[in-house]
């Protein structure tokens, strides 16, 4: 009873507080705050439906660039390689590097063949360290040399070149180097059989400029199609080479994955849409009171319709506002558990969850709506 | 009474038992559908990141170094040690050989190459293209065709018996020799059966059958190194450990999870003095994706979850919510709280049930469709989850209703059966 009489004392200042508030506006409220618990579990329908849906959405724009820049760690996807092997004009590393422009790692690459001091043969590769290690990260590296005259050894050069890890002479065309081993490179591939110097060190023993330069260059195929024509255009002696091991995997992976999170994505919109109606149409079947009241009171259809629709359409609206906000925090939260990096909230998803959330709560008004009217008042208001 | 309460309620409600079992019944389908999709994904993706090339490399364990720069190789192609084609087969008889998906031998060899009075130094290499072998009962084909799925062909691949070859598309355009001209390979006359485009160091190289790179080398039977593709498990604490330090139980549970360190050392043993280790590129990074793809779909399989639980439980209070009236009427007859409880749950479990079943087999199908639409293959929901998918679907109806339930039962007969609720 004390919440009946506290509602009128509510009613009763609100009038004396606004008395030019429209009626329209007046039920509307009225209604929501009456019926606290349906408003409220639709409102919370809506909600989670909305977010769910951002969260997806959001997801699945992303997802493509977080899982690219996985792929980037397999390395290079474009080689620069001079014609006919030889080497590349000194001048190619600095033109690529001003083509791709910060747009991924590039390393310079050079090799010879060298000699033990017992005559074995060995390749010998310059690069530059500080930049082979952002572009190769799955290179297990015991220690990156750091002084000159370092060498990095390959774990299957190691026995050959120094098997007590002391210091260790090459020769190539006559002229000799003295190194130390400042660290071995293991990789299961043909770099475990290579000795690495840094460039300065290489070019200066053997007068040999580098004859490969590998890109990894971010960004979608268009970007990378884009990169390796720009580094043709700047370098044009030079031949530019995708490596489709890489650019076909990557494209076959993001592919299959983004197909199943479009599926997964469907299913879940259309569940939660489907609860949303489910909820709505009870809430609003459950009103037929107040329906046939106004009926009888002599409300024309068209003031009914848009009376239950403003009222959907502005949960629908509340829902999808403060969904979108729940979902853009679940997308960044999966964002930093799954891949390190939070997704970035896509303000473009939020016109489309506004429009669905509309659709989805007007076509649950509706539906009832369109039922009801065929009965007459006095049936409903007799409880039947 | 009981029964016939419950009976009668979905007699005469057909409509709304419907649309509740309707909600139940999607619910669980969705549900169900997500998680043969998230059980399987692994496997999936993993066969899908094999076109990036083979994870593990088989060499000699004596072996001298590469001396190859550019696909060129400048070790003298008879030096060193070479392991025996006789026990390739082996690698079918490891403890993972289901997981292992190809291998493909690599025999070089020097030749020059002679047309039209040119003459060029190259490198030939021998291997598989779609060799079929036997291992056992089990037949299987394997080679480069399966393991280096990125080389495009322009005519047609040569057979393994045959003595036709590829012709590398750089060492073709410098011969000026197309699809179906003769070549002259270290005194032998060789038909090019296609041009091959890799993006590696093959497209300056002649591709061969095996056998035929063997009998240029003069060494029957002898093969350089084996590339093989095998699916393997993301790395973790326990895979980097040595196998030597493990103790038996450690040991065992190193030896039977399919890590390409522990695939690597079963190959070694399988194959007499060899040397098998991870291609780092491939195996490490595909661990990284792998852990990053199913990660997603599994938080994406909760948020199905929660989705459809919320669907199920919507649609049960709005059932419960619409008998008002009904239980009023129960409870002004007499009937207690846990009387009218119990009605109610014993309808919520029927359509839990019927709904969960139904689900299940309707999610299978869907299951089904997701994988044959984007992974060409099956994706199969294991029978044994039916009681566990059953058991979360009553759960969840129960849930969903108990709140609706409770109202129900505390409220007063009265302003129930005048409708002012």
């Amino acid at each position: 009873m004390s919440g009946l009489s506290q509602s009128a004392q509510e009613v009763a200042a609100g009038r004396a507080a606004s008395p030019h508030t429209s009626m329209f506006l007046r039920m509307l409220v009225r209604a929501a705050v009456l019926r606290r618990g349906r408003a409220g579990s639709a409102l919370l329908a809506m909600i989670v439906a909305a977010a769910v849906t951002t969260a997806m959405l959001n997801l699945y724009v992303d997802v493509q660039a977080k899982l690219r820049r996985e792929f980037r760690n397999y390395g290079a996807n474009i080689v620069v390689v001079a014609k006919d092997g030889a080497s590349l004009p000194p001048e190619a590393f600095a033109q690529v590097e001003s083509a791709v422009a910060g747009r991924g790692v590039i390393a310079p690459f050079a090799m010879v063949v060298a000699r033990t001091i017992d005559g074995q043969p060995v390749v010998v590769a310059g690069t530059d360290f500080e930049r082979v290690r952002q572009l190769n990260r799955w290179w297990s590296v015991s220690n990156w040399p750091s002084a000159s005259h370092q060498a990095l050894v390959g774990m299957r050069a190691l026995p050959v070149v120094s098997p007590k890890s002391q210091g260790f002479q090459l020769a190539f065309q006559g002229r000799e180097i003295q190194l130390t081993p400042g660290g071995t490179v293991q990789t299961g591939a043909a770099e475990d059989s290579r000795v690495y110097l840094s460039m300065a060190d290489f070019v200066s023993w053997t007068g040999v400029q580098p004859s490969t330069i590998e890109v990894a260059a971010n960004g979608s195929p268009e970007d990378v199609s884009a990169i390796m024509a720009q580094i043709q255009k700047t370098v044009p002696e030079a031949e530019v080479r995708p490596v489709r091991q890489i650019m076909e995997g990557e494209a076959r992976v993001l592919g299959k994955t983004r197909a199943t999170l479009l599926a997964a994505a469907a299913l879940i919109i259309l569940t939660a849409a489907l609860c949303v109606l489910s909820t709505l149409m009870g809430w609003v079947f459950d009103r037929r009171r107040d329906f046939a009241i106004m009926k009888s009171l002599g409300a024309s259809d068209g003031l009914l319709n848009g009376f239950f629709a403003a009222e959907a359409a502005a949960l629908g609206a509340a829902g999808a506002a403060i969904g979108f906000v729940v979902g853009i925090g679940i997308a960044a939260w999966i964002g930093r558990v799954n891949f390190h990096a939070p997704v970035a909230p896509r303000l473009g998803v939020l016109p489309l969850v506004l429009a669905g959330s509309m659709a989805v709560t007007l076509l649950s008004a509706i539906l009832p709506i369109s039922l009801l009217r065929r009965v007459q008042p006095a049936v409903i208001l007799r409880g039947e | 009474m009981f029964a016939r309460l419950v009976y009668e309620s979905f007699r005469r409600q057909k409509r709304r038992k419907l649309l509740a079992g309707a909600a139940i019944t999607l619910g669980v389908t969705v549900a169900t559908a997500m998680i043969a999709v998230a059980t399987d994904i692994g496997d999936k993706i993993n066969r899908e990141l094999r076109t990036i090339g083979a994870n593990l490399l088989i060499t000699p364990q004596e072996d001298t170094l590469d001396v190859e720069i550019g696909g060129v190789n400048l070790k003298p192609p008879s030096d060193g040690a070479f392991l025996k084609e006789a026990d390739l087969p082996q690698i079918k008889g490891t403890f993972w050989h289901n997981n292992i998906t190809g291998f493909a031998p690599m025999l070089p060899v020097n030749v020059t190459v002679e047309r039209d009075g040119r003459r060029l130094d190259a490198s030939l290499l021998g291997t598989y293209f779609t060799k079929r072998f036997a291992y056992g009962k089990e037949e299987f084909t394997t080679g480069v065709r399966s393991t280096h799925p990125w080389w495009k062909v322009d005519g047609a691949w040569p057979g393994d018996e045959s003595r036709d070859v590829l012709l590398g598309e750089r060492l073709a355009r410098r011969l000026g020799a197309n699809t179906g001209d003769s070549i002259g390979v270290s005194g032998r006359s060789l038909r090019v059966s296609g041009v091959l485009s890799s993006g590696g160091a093959e497209d300056d190289e002649i591709v061969a059958p095996l056998v035929l790179a063997q009998e240029i080398l003069g060494k029957p039977g002898a093969v350089r190194r084996v590339y093989v593709s095998a699916l393997t498990k993301p790395e973790d604490a326990l895979a980097r450990r040595d196998p030597k330090s493990m103790s038996g139980a450690i040991y065992d549970r190193w030896y039977c999870s399919p890590y390409p360190q522990s695939i690597a050392f079963q190959l070694q043993e399988a194959i007499p003095h060899s040397h098998a280790e991870q291609i780092r590129q491939v195996a490490q990074n595909e661990g990284a994706v792998l852990t990053r793809i199913e990660g997603l779909i599994f938080l994406v399989t909760l948020a199905a979850l929660l989705a459809s639980a919320l669907a199920v439980s919507a649609a049960m209070a709005t059932a419960i919510f619409e008998r008002r009236a009904e239980v009023g009427l129960m409870k002004a007859l007499g009937a207690g709280k846990v009387a009218v409880a119990s009605v109610f749950f014993a309808e919520a479990a029927l359509l839990a049930l019927f709904g969960g079943m139904v689900g299940f087999a309707a999610g299978g199908v869907l299951a089904r469709q997701i994988g044959r639409a984007i992974f060409d293959s099956q994706i199969s929901i294991a029978p044994v989850l039916l009681p566990v998918i059953l058991a979360i679907a009553v759960i969840v109806t129960f849930a969903g209703s108990a709140a609706a339930i409770r109202k129900a039962v505390t409220m007063d007969p009265v302003f129930a059966l005048r409708g002012e609720l």
